[in-house]
């Protein structure tokens, strides 16, 4: 089996598995606890959360272990809409992003929030003009994610941080679900307010992430409770899962070191095969995210080729697999004004460090031939 | 083109006459032993100043960790050219264009090479128009500049050099002896321990743990403050005294209202002892004039008695606000409020004395006998070396 879905989910490491099996055996104490097997797990607990702090170069307290993407977008946006409606109730975001961001904003707008969705390029890009020209009194929070889960588009986030900087009022969300681990994006400095992370997409486990919410930022928590992380996520903390997330991050940062070449040079033949196949075009801009291929094969199904691909044993997947049951276009290709015939037969390669040059070349000859065999009947 | 060096300017050891080579020596070893786990690069001492050669390492991380260690006052980044014109053009415009958040700049000459053809004041108006004319957006302020690009030619070469970067001052750590530090888990003891460590005074600290009355985690913070001050220096030993005997056998002889000024006695006396049998010749504390019972001038004399020691008080004048402030910049504050109890908040009775006699103390102590006790708390006192590197291997393997 050849795994190219991993904007999908990530196969978990090794190691990591390891970690959360030991720790469930030996600490499962609650870091609550002040006996000794309590103090011990809120020791490994502290040592984590150091740790990731060191990782992101962010301080331990700004730290809040989460359940994963979904949950660290709804704490980010929820939590800053909820805490200062009194002082706005205006939202700027972005119209490709995540459901998890989309969805939660159409929901507060149910509670009377007023939302931009800003439009993107052909590219899917956001003009971070736009953004400062849609910023009013009201706004509390422009959230944009870095890459984009589809197309692999890196979003100028580091310019919308310098325009959110200057509006010290407003807060700035990045989802970093598919950028982190691949392409880098300091937090000193960066006018981020808050980055959500999850685990299972860098090859920790599902349940795991974090969100980075930056000292002083105020949230209303989503879970009210016995105060853990911070009073941001009530509720007895999942150390296991916590300890093999920052073991993940480790280990992951360690691979963007070593494997970044590897990545470029997989993602480099990839392109030029695709570009090289008449029947296939390549949604994705050029240059951005080192692991994300989106391509159309318009006049063909793109269920067809998925199963066609994954009965020669190539797993890929349309669109992206958080929205893959919806029958309708990508909503993010149809953004960038793509037609139907593009953007209902999307279909999206996404690499990892632990893919090899063979299964790439493997893969675009599986593709080849797939396209060849259906051509006489769909083509 | 890349930086190859960092140039080290020292603080106030620039000021010491005869004795400047012990304190820039052991400066040199501060710097060493912090870049230890660097490979390649060369930490080389001058006389007035010192070179860490990168030899292609990334000069940031390494201004970084330099940034605590005391006796820098400053530092800066530096390239190193030919005495040639055209490589000084190109190393300066490089060094501008590479530093952050600069918008105004001066060059300032210094030409110890009689040798190099143009003049000094010269030389830094043909440098600034080259800058200018090759570069947006910039421009020359020679009064307030956001950096100062110095360019000094000398004998063997021409160095250039990019924004002064400010460093912790001080003395470096080790010049000025040893103390042992009372350090309880409070604000205020590690404040002492940081202020005492930037006069170059080498640490030790010693802390009473009562268990049950203070927990694990209790001690465990301890050894966190500790381990957040070796930032400023080196590894620190901690002699955890075993007090949980002597403790509840001073609430239980000495009246209430003296139990206190009894128990820091106890405490100066093992502290004492321990500094001596270590070689260590002052004590530490975190006391600040007036802010508790133990603290007026009349306890502090009460309590000082027991010792000939010096008592080093750095804290001594200072307000309460001043010194969370720095123990939220040296990042020991969060440890500090960790809620646990300590030894001095067991056994506190309702109304401490806070003005003690010294004769009624001496009265109610040699009522009393404490030296079996004093004997045995002395010969279990546990010794613990805290690294700057947590060192908690089966966690580490864990994560």
């Amino acid at each position: 089996m050849i795994y190219l879905d991993n904007s999908a989910t990530t196969k978990p490491y090794q190691e990591v598995i390891d970690s959360f099996t030991q720790v469930s055996e030996k600490y499962y104490g609650n870091p609550s606890s002040i006996h000794r097997t309590g103090a011990a797990a809120e020791r490994l607990l502290w040592r984590a959360r150091q740790q990731a702090a060191e990782l992101l170069d962010v301080k331990e307290e700004e730290i809040v272990f989460t359940s994963g993407g979904t949950e660290g977008n709804n704490t980010a946006i929820k939590g800053i809409a909820l805490a200062h409606q009194k002082r706005g109730r205006h939202i700027i975001t972005s119209c490709i992003e995540h459901p998890s961001v989309l969805e939660a904003c159409r929901g507060l707008e149910g509670l009377g929030f007023s939302v931009t969705y800003l439009p993107v390029n052909h590219q899917g890009l956001v003009d971070p003009a736009a953004v400062e020209a849609a910023i009013t009194e009201e706004t509390i929070l422009i959230s944009i994610m870095h890459v984009n889960n589809e197309l692999g588009t890196i979003q100028p986030v580091e310019e919308i941080g310098k325009i959110a900087k200057q509006y010290p009022k407003l807060h700035f969300h990045v989802d970093h679900v598919q950028g982190f681990g691949k392409v880098p994006m300091p937090l000193t400095n960066s006018g981020i307010d808050l980055c959500t992370i999850s685990g299972h997409k860098i090859h920790g486990l599902k349940g795991t992430g974090l969100l980075y919410a930056k000292k002083g930022t105020h949230l209303f928590p989503l879970m009210h409770g016995g105060g853990q992380e911070q009073s941001i996520r009530s509720g007895t903390e999942n150390l296991a899962g916590t300890v093999s997330l920052v073991k993940a991050l480790r280990l992951i940062l360690e691979e963007q070191q070593k494997g970044k070449q590897h990545l470029l040079d997989m993602k480099e033949r990839l392109w030029s095969c695709l570009d090289k196949t008449k029947q296939v075009s390549i949604n994705s801009p050029a240059g951005h995210a080192p692991h994300i291929i989106n391509i159309s094969v318009p006049g063909f199904k793109p269920e067809v080729l998925i199963h066609a691909l994954s009965e020669k044993g190539y797993y890929i997947s349309t669109k992206s697999a958080c929205s893959s049951k919806n029958e309708d276009v990508s909503a993010v290709l149809a953004a960038c004004g793509m037609p139907e015939s593009k953007s209902s037969s999307a279909l999206r390669i996404s690499l990892s460090y632990h893919n090899q040059q063979r299964e790439i070349e493997g893969f675009c000859k599986a593709l080849g031939e797939t396209l060849h065999q259906f051509s006489e009947v769909m083509g | 083109m890349h930086y190859e060096y960092i140039l080290i300017r020292y603080g106030e050891i620039a000021l010491k006459g005869k004795n400047r080579k012990f304190f820039t020596q052991k400066l040199q070893e501060n710097v060493q032993s912090e870049l230890k786990d660097i490979p390649d690069i060369k930490v080389k001492r001058q006389r007035d100043r010192m070179y860490i050669l990168l030899n292609g390492q990334d000069p940031e991380p390494i201004i970084n960790r330099c940034k605590t260690i005391f006796g820098i006052h400053s530092l800066s980044k530096a390239i190193k050219v030919d005495n040639e014109e055209e490589q000084i053009k190109k190393a300066a415009l490089f060094a501008l264009q590479e530093a952050q958040g600069v918008n105004t700049f001066k060059v300032t000459t210094k030409r110890t090479d009689k040798n190099f053809p143009v003049r000094s004041q010269q030389f830094n108006q043909v440098l600034g128009g080259y800058l200018l004319k090759n570069t947006e957006g910039y421009t020359v302020d020679v009064h307030q500049p956001d950096m100062e690009l110095r360019v000094e030619i000398r004998q063997d070469g021409t160095y250039i050099t990019s924004q002064k970067i400010l460093a912790a001052g001080g003395l470096p750590v080790g010049s000025s002896g040893k103390t042992l530090l009372l350090l309880s888990g409070g604000i205020d003891s590690p404040v002492a321990g940081y202020l005492t460590m930037k006069r170059g005074v080498q640490v030790e600290a010693v802390h009473f743990h009562s268990p049950p009355f203070t927990s694990e985690r209790a001690k465990q913070k301890v050894f966190d403050l500790a381990r957040q001050l070796t930032k400023y220096g080196h590894s620190i030993r901690i002699h955890v005294v075993p007090f949980t005997k002597l403790q509840q056998k001073v609430h239980q002889v000495i009246p209430h209202g003296y139990s206190m000024t009894v128990m820091r006695r106890m405490m100066m006396r093992i502290s004492e002892q321990i500094a001596s049998r270590e070689g260590i010749l002052s004590l530490t504390t975190g006391e600040s004039l007036g802010q508790v019972a133990s603290q007026t001038m009349e306890s502090m004399h009460a309590i000082n008695e027991v010792t000939n020691y010096p008592v080093l008080r750095p804290l001594i004048t200072m307000d309460k606000e001043d010194i969370i402030d720095i123990s939220q910049q040296i990042d020991t504050y969060d440890i500090s409020i960790r809620p646990y109890e300590d030894c001095c908040t067991v056994f506190v009775p309702d109304a401490p004395k806070t003005m003690p006699r010294k004769e009624k103390v001496n009265q109610f102590e040699q009522a009393e006998d404490f030296s079996d006790l004093l004997t045995e708390t002395l010969e279990n006192i546990e010794v613990v070396t805290i690294d700057s590197q947590a060192k908690e291997e089966e966690f580490d393997a864990l994560l």
